[in-house]
């Protein structure tokens, strides 16, 4: 019988390698697939586990934090806003049922602790817990709530850019939401009307109205078309591709340089500047401004809008018969967000040079060492230094004798240029018509910062009701 | 002179192999200790030292009546409950329960059983007696669940017995009734089994006349399958029945036959009975019922994609769902899916080495059978290895989705005071055998070397 007991072992010898070999399939050789299975939760609550790292802005206020609930093993981290709805936007939220919206989704990575695979490897071995980074934004605290107080909770957004290095110093979007309400509510935000969810600084698309004259007075300047001594004859009203376009206040301007032409916004130049240089260049420079593909910004790409001329949904280009007369004046279909326009007064006020916008600025670990810090990034080279210089000329009249009085600040020059975009027949607006705007940027001869301020649903002008609110926050952010 | 040597150099082998289970004890209820010292009173610590001391006692029991065993059977037998036992305490450490005491003692019972059998069956021979007695009451213990009053239902499966507050798994005893039986029988029958057999079809058959006892036991089996609707209880009985007749009579072709006899009775089963049919179903596909009838066996998975090559981590792996009250993620993880829990928080290594205990335990067993001299010893010591074996292989086969998942437990590791006394009457018998044969060749090779043999 001894020769039948060694074949028995032998085969109970099989039967055990083939549980070694199942188990290596499932812990090892199919774990990245099971652990990527819809009806896994274990990764969802293994990262509610994990002490995600707080946020802070850059002056060192809290803006999210993790707090233990339970203990042991079944112990987990819920995030809590202590600003409630002041960064709601663009900080976005981080909930295990919800999931990560925002900038909270797109820094995921170093707000969870992920490290390369092989520390985290030695970590595996040593038992230690993952911990997760601190991420410290640009974000100003006081110039965030002020552009959040000067909103008023009138629909609208407010960008701030530090010119020279693409730092995101104050990003509004109103109405605004308590990002701590979120695994109550979302299902209620997200039906709601209103659209509290919508990050409008970067998702909100608006028709931007005279303050894309910017665009196309770079596009002119800066291609050789015109220098700023150039005259161009501008009546009250001259037909553009067969119908009759007229300046907003009916005057007959005559023979305008664009420092006049845009200090009182006069429609009649920038469309008849805007068919001299054509579609190609102004296309050209929309790219170089950013238009057309979507920003570089450190936030996730499905919460981010492209700026430019729309069919729809559809992004048209040159080719496909777009009225370039009317874009030059900031018409036709064409729509931005407000974020894009920051990025146009901040490319003016650097030079000519568009910055990478970034609201991060630094990673630090738990123990405060620091991981990396962001470094200034240039996006585009779009204008020359002389055309911006060009260009800061006549924003600073539009500021001290033109449309944008408002946002003139006593003893510090202000460069700018107002908008007000009607857009009729809006279903959400009450009957307000227009879209009221202001993009600038302060002290004009050594830009600190650049603001975008839009308000939707109103009846005043851009120069009455947005520059008072860009002024607001260029004031608070000069001032420190 | 020499043979005061070999007895006690074995014992001392015993003593040292018990360092190994010192340390694993030791070691887990340190670190189990350090991470939840504020949910765990001081004196849970001293259940490590508690089943040491047993472990030591026992030793000592074993040095002074069976001082020829064979030395590595109990402390693998106690390394495995020492696994287990950490890992129960670690989920006490978790959901504040008592159950690592509870286990301490059912290890001191079990091992007081042993001392038992030990005792009072020095010459085993006399089961040989009545067997038909042993085989009458293993088929009693077997159809106990289906009993009224005292039958209990878990799963679907008739696998307990409850009577007031005890509960009890009546499969763990019945298995070495079972082998007891199979083990007498087929020493009696197996010449004639392999002499009158008959060709037919290139196949091997055994004469009709013999077979009758054998379809009995396949009918049995069946019969389980029906009555108990356990898979995996049959499955192992049914393996330890073909293992022990390949032995008995060396025809291959008898296991291939009871081997397709049992695929075909387990095919119509399949068919017939509705809960194997849901088991097998959500074996083939969980993902059909994630939430339902596949969770557990899903969650096994998955908790095991965790572990990895290393593991999460001792006491780090996700049991329970994080915030709420104990609700399980990992189901039954003390008992069922013990092994998952080894696996995730030991990694595939920690794993392989619980499967490695195993294999090591079914090495020193069929060593027993292979240095026995007799034929009922042989088979005795081949079907209670075999047994012990296929329960580990059926319960972690059944978490690694080889077989469909059923709730037999994990020999000596799982918690539950029947499978800890089961097999240490188990062990007593192994050892039993195992100290007549390794006697006999001592005392062989005494006669051999001072000449005294003729």
């Amino acid at each position: 019988m001894n020769a039948q007991i060694i074949k028995l072992f032998a085969f109970i010898t099989v039967c055990f390698a083939v549980l070694v070999g199942f188990t290596s399939y499932w812990a090892v050789i199919d774990a990245d697939n099971l652990k990527n299975e819809r009806v896994n939760k274990r990764p969802l609550f293994e990262a509610q586990q994990i002490k995600r790292g707080t946020i802070y802005t850059a002056d060192g206020a809290v803006i999210a934090r993790s707090k233990a609930q339970g203990t042991g093993a079944s112990r987990q981290f819920v995030r809590r806003y202590p600003t409630a709805g002041l960064f709601g936007h663009p900080i976005g939220y981080s909930f295990i049922s919800q999931g990560n919206s925002e900038f909270e989704a797109f820094h995921n990575s170093e707000l969870i602790g992920d490290d390369s695979e092989f520390t985290s490897i030695i970590d595996e071995i040593k038992g230690e817990k993952q911990v997760g980074h601190d991420v410290i934004t640009n974000l100003d605290s006081t110039a965030q709530r002020t552009a959040f107080d000067l909103l008023a909770g009138r629909p609208g957004a407010v960008v701030a850019i530090e010119p020279s290095t693409g730092a995101i110093k104050a990003m509004v979007s109103q109405p605004p939401y308590d990002p701590n309400t979120i695994p109550d509510s979302l299902t209620e935000l997200n039906k709601d009307p209103a659209a509290p969810l919508l990050n409008r600084p970067t998702q909100g698309q608006y028709p931007p109205g005279s303050t894309f004259k910017l665009v196309t007075a770079a596009a002119a300047l800066d291609s050789g078309k015109i220098d700023a001594d150039t005259t161009i004859d501008s009546p009250a009203s001259i037909d553009i591709q067969g119908n009759p376009l007229a300046n907003a206040d009916a005057t007959d301007y005559g023979d305008i340089n664009v420092e006049t032409a845009l200090t009182h916004s006069v429609n009649t130049f920038f469309a008849q500047l805007g068919e001299d240089i054509g579609t190609d260049t102004l296309y050209e420079y929309m790219d170089r401004f950013g238009f057309n593909s979507k920003p570089e910004i450190d936030l996730p790409d499905g919460q981010l809008s492209v700026s430019g001329v729309f069919d729809g949904n559809k992004l048209l280009s040159p080719d496909e018969g777009v009225d370039v007369g009317r874009i030059a004046i900031g018409q036709e279909r064409l729509l931005a967000t407000p974020l894009q326009m920051a990025e146009v007064g901040a490319t003016i006020a650097n030079g000519g040079k568009l910055m990478k916008p970034q609201i991060w600025k630094e990673v630090k670990d738990v123990d405060g060492r620091s991981i990396k810090t962001m470094d200034p990034d240039q996006q585009s080279d779009v204008i020359s230094e002389d055309s911006a210089a060009q260009l800061t000329e006549a924003m600073k009249a539009v500021v001290n004798e033109g449309t944008g009085t408002a946002a003139a600040l006593s003893g510090i020059d202000v460069a700018g240029k107002t908008g007000t975009a009607e857009v009729p027949g809006r279903e959400s607006c009450d009957g307000l018509p227009n879209q009221a705007w202001f993009v600038g940027f302060a002290p004009a001869d050594d830009p600190q910062i650049a603001v975008a301020a839009t308000v939707e649903c109103t009846d005043g002008q851009g120069g009455t009701v947005a520059a008072p609110i860009a002024a607001g926050v260029m004031q608070t952010l000069i001032g420190e | 002179m020499g043979a005061r040597v070999s007895r006690y150099s074995a014992r001392n082998r015993e003593l040292l192999a018990l360092v190994p289970v010192a340390l694993l004890l030791t070691i887990g209820f340190a670190a189990v200790f350090g991470q939840n010292d504020d949910r765990l009173s001081n004196l849970s610590l001293s259940y490590g030292l508690y089943f040491l001391a047993i472990c030591l006692a026992t030793h000592i029991y074993i040095r002074i009546r069976l001082p020829d065993a064979d030395p590595y059977l109990f402390p693998l037998m106690a390394l495995l409950t020492a696994f287990g036992f950490v890992m129960i305490y670690r989920l006490d450490a978790e959901f504040g329960n008592e159950l690592a005491r509870d286990q301490a003692n059912w290890f001191v019972l079990g091992l007081i059983l042993f001392a038992v059998v030990v005792h009072f069956l020095r010459d085993y021979s006399v089961l040989e007696r009545y067997r038909y007695t042993i085989a009458a009451i293993g088929i009693g213990l077997l159809l106990a669940p289906r009993l009224p009053l005292i039958g209990a239902q878990v799963n679907g499966a008739y696998l307990g017995v409850k009577i007031g507050p005890f509960g009890f798994q009546p499969a763990e005893l019945a298995k070495i009734c079972i082998v007891i039986f199979l083990a007498s029988y087929l020493r009696e029958h197996r010449e004639l089994l392999v002499i009158n057999a008959r060709r037919f079809l290139g196949l091997t058959l055994p004469p009709l006349k013999h077979l009758g006892p054998l379809l009995v036991v396949w009918g049995a089996a069946m019969f389980m399958l029906i009555f108990i609707r356990d898979l995996g209880s049959s499955l192992m009985f049914f393996a330890a029945f073909l293992s022990l007749l390949y032995v008995a009579t060396g025809r291959l072709s008898f296991v291939v036959i009871g081997m397709a006899m049992f695929m075909v009775g387990a095919y119509f089963i399949y068919n017939l009975v509705p809960h194997v049919t849901d088991r097998v179903d959500i074996w083939l596909d969980p993902y059909q019922d994630p939430g339902g009838a596949g969770y557990q066996i899903l969650q096994s998975m998955f908790a095991q994609a965790d572990g990895g090559l290393f593991g999460k981590g001792f006491a780090e792996s996700m049991v329970a769902i994080p915030g709420t009250d104990g609700a399980p993620l990992l189901p039954a993880a003390h008992t069922d899916l013990i092994y998952t829990l080894i696996v995730s928080e030991l990694g595939l290594f920690g794993g392989a080495a619980v499967i490695a205990i195993y294999l090591l335990i079914a090495a020193r067993g069929f060593k027993v059978a292979l240095m026995a001299n007799d034929g009922f010893s042989k088979l005795l010591a081949t079907g209670l290895t075999a047994v012990f074996a296929f329960q580990a292989f059926v319960i972690i086969g059944g978490v690694t989705r080889v077989i469909p998942l059923t709730g037999v437990t994990l020999p000596l590791v799982s918690y539950g005071g029947s499978s800890i006394l089961a097999n240490f009457i188990l062990l007593a018998l192994l050892l039993l055998v195992s100290n007549k044969a390794r006697r006999e060749a001592r005392e062989g090779d005494q006669m051999a070397t001072t000449g005294g043999w003729q």
